[in-house]
């Protein structure tokens, strides 16, 4: 499977990753590589089995509705690396 | 991807330069799900609390944090599906959804995009006259609310809250089943009302607890559905009205000179009464879904479902029915009645061993009038439902008029008090000995000769000299008796 110049910029920008001119063939490589080895895997006739979420047969942990974390603003804005007040602070962002 | 066309009633279509259009509305509306903690961290829901105060490890997305889904929220999501008679999916899946926005300190959203908890349903939204629509729902899920940015404080930085991240939203979706903005505002207006009977959200819309995302789209009649534009967030029902009118002329507009609608997202500005494209579009819809690794999938047990359902109150269609069958109130008057569980609740426990009818009659005329026009709930009511109860007792028994008991009704409304108490002490009893009435219908028949003239030729002037009796006897004569002495004494 081919992956071209396009799509992996796209990508990179669509994950917020700086990508280099000269890293772009490259990348493309082996994206390709990776997507082939996934590929291998639409070989198997997979009809009527439920995909396997976990290896061993566990659920879903639930929490009861009970507030008893929070309540410290210090501790999340520690590494901001901006502040105002008790606000983080970034680069203006309006729609 | 075009669903059997409605036929349109031609009231609901807009007249173009060039034709008939119709409107065709989809709404997404997200909902604040009612619960103590986070969906997943035990963090405050609490409004109001200062700056990332209520905000936990795992809502500021640290590494290594991970999430524990709070098992309420779910049952909130399952008693919402049920409101709507939808089926409950008792396998559902939790996805990323992946887009970069400082109010979203994870670079995704959880949210359920594959496989949501609630599958399709429907709401049957009342129109006035005995009209109504059924409204098909696609589905609900449960996602993550974003922080909040604020950007008027700073001109080069915005301020982020993360007070508001990782509450629990529901995503209501409906089908585009809507063909008219009253049809569009009559369907929040109804889940509104469901959401508030079950208790999974208090749709609240100032504070942002209830939004909406519009879908309008336009076509000729009985056309495959045109191109449609998304308006974002919009937060009132009168604002989700005006937003699909402007936006619907928009479009006609741009079709009718021979242009072509681009699908965008766009927003209303309601101070300027136009909407415009939000973002440029590029990349945007690539959310690059895919299941949250993070957490499995989520298995709901039948009997849990069925436990749900077997605990929800009436819900506001069967409540309606139920008015309409044992209090014999009209359809409109128990649509109004019941448009708030609370109202409803007062409305009952005035009705109870009343005439019902009457007692519709204060409840919604007199007192929801009343707190309308101050802008009171129902629940800061200043006359409870024994007061009113006590003032409909004495109109029955006829121991004051209709005219006073409004005159009551103020005085209850301002000072308070027992209904029958305050007619004693302030001589509001209606006059029912015929005596004193004939007596004051004398003073008035002598002191105007020349009416008792015209009356005995023109009979209805009964009624001015009834107000006249009336007035005399400061609102206190039986209106019945009075009108049957003057007829008598009159002649006619």
């Amino acid at each position: 499977m081919s992956v071209d110049e396009t799509t992996v910029r796209r990508v990179a920008r669509l994950a917020r990753i700086a990508v280099a001119d000269h890293e772009v063939p490259k990348l493309a490589t082996e994206l390709a590589a990776i997507l082939a080895f996934v590929e291998e895997l639409s070989e198997l006739n997979v009809e009527g089995v439920p995909p396997m979420t976990s290896v061993i047969p566990t659920a879903l942990t639930l929490r009861e509705d009970v507030v008893n974390d929070g309540e410290d603003a210090e501790k999340v804005l520690a590494n901001a690396p901006a502040r105002e007040a008790d606000f983080f602070v970034v680069p203006k962002v309006v729609e | 991807m075009n669903a059997p066309s409605k036929t349109p009633a031609s009231s609901k279509l807009i007249a173009g330069a060039t034709g008939d259009w119709e409107l065709v509305i989809g709404l997404e509306i997200h909902a604040q799900v009612t619960s103590e903690a986070k969906l997943f961290s035990g963090s405050s829901t609490a409004f109001g609390a200062s700056p990332n105060s209520h905000v936990s490890l795992v809502d500021a997305a640290m590494p290594g944090m991970l999430p524990v889904l709070n098992h309420e929220c779910v049952r909130q999501a399952i008693r919402t599906g049920l409101g709507v008679n939808a089926r409950i999916n008792l396998q559902s899946t939790f996805d990323r959804k992946n887009y970069f926005y400082p109010d979203l300190p994870q670079g995704y959203q959880i949210s359920q995009f594959k496989s949501p908890i609630v599958g399709e349903g429907e709401v049957v939204v009342d129109l006035g006259e005995g009209e109504s629509v059924t409204v098909g729902i696609e589905r609900i899920h449960l996602e993550q609310d974003a922080g909040k940015s604020i950007h008027d404080q700073d001109p080069k930085s915005s301020f982020v809250d993360l007070n508001r991240s990782g509450v629990a939203l529901m995503e209501i979706v409906s089908k585009p089943d809507l063909r008219s903005s009253d049809e569009a505002k009559a369907y929040v207006q109804k889940l509104r009302t469901i959401l508030r009977y079950i208790g999974s959200c208090d749709g609240d819309m100032e504070k942002g607890n209830l939004r909406a995302d519009v879908n309008v789209s336009v076509r000729r009649p009985g056309d495959p559905f045109g191109t449609r534009c998304e308006i974002k967030n919009v937060n009132s029902i009168r604002f989700i009205g005006q937003a699909i009118e402007v936006e619907a002329r928009r479009q006609i507009e741009i079709l009718e000179d021979g242009g072509s609608i681009d699908q965008e997202t766009r927003l209303f500005d309601p101070g300027k009464g136009e909407t415009r494209a939000m973002r440029s579009k590029e990349e945007a819809h690539d959310y690059r879904y895919f299941p949250d690794p993070d957490l499995l999938p989520l298995v709901v047990e039948q009997a849990e479902v069925d436990a749900l359902k077997a605990a929800l109150p009436e819900l506001p269609d069967e409540k309606k029915a139920r008015f309409i069958r044992d209090y014999g109130v009209t359809a409109y008057d128990a649509m109004v009645l019941t448009l708030e569980r609370e109202s409803a609740d007062f409305f009952e426990a005035v009705a109870k061993g009343r005439d019902a009818k009457l007692a519709a009659n204060w409840v919604i005329n007199e007192l929801f009038g009343r707190l309308n026009k101050q802008g009171v709930g129902i629940e800061d009511s200043p006359l409870s439902a024994d007061q009113l109860g006590g003032l409909v007792d004495l109109v029955t028994e006829g121991v004051i008029s209709g005219k006073i008991a409004k005159d009551l009704f103020e005085i209850l409304w301002s000072e308070g008090g027992d209904p029958r108490a305050l007619v004693e002490s302030r001589g509001l009893r209606q006059v029912t000995d015929t005596g004193a009435i004939e007596k004051v219908v004398d003073e008035v028949i002598a002191a105007n000769p020349d009416k008792v003239e015209q009356a005995r030729a023109k009979p209805t002037l009964i009624g001015w000299f009834v107000g006249q009796v009336m007035k005399a006897s400061g609102g206190k004569a039986n209106p019945q008796a009075v009108n049957d002495i003057l007829k008598a004494k009159l002649g006619i």
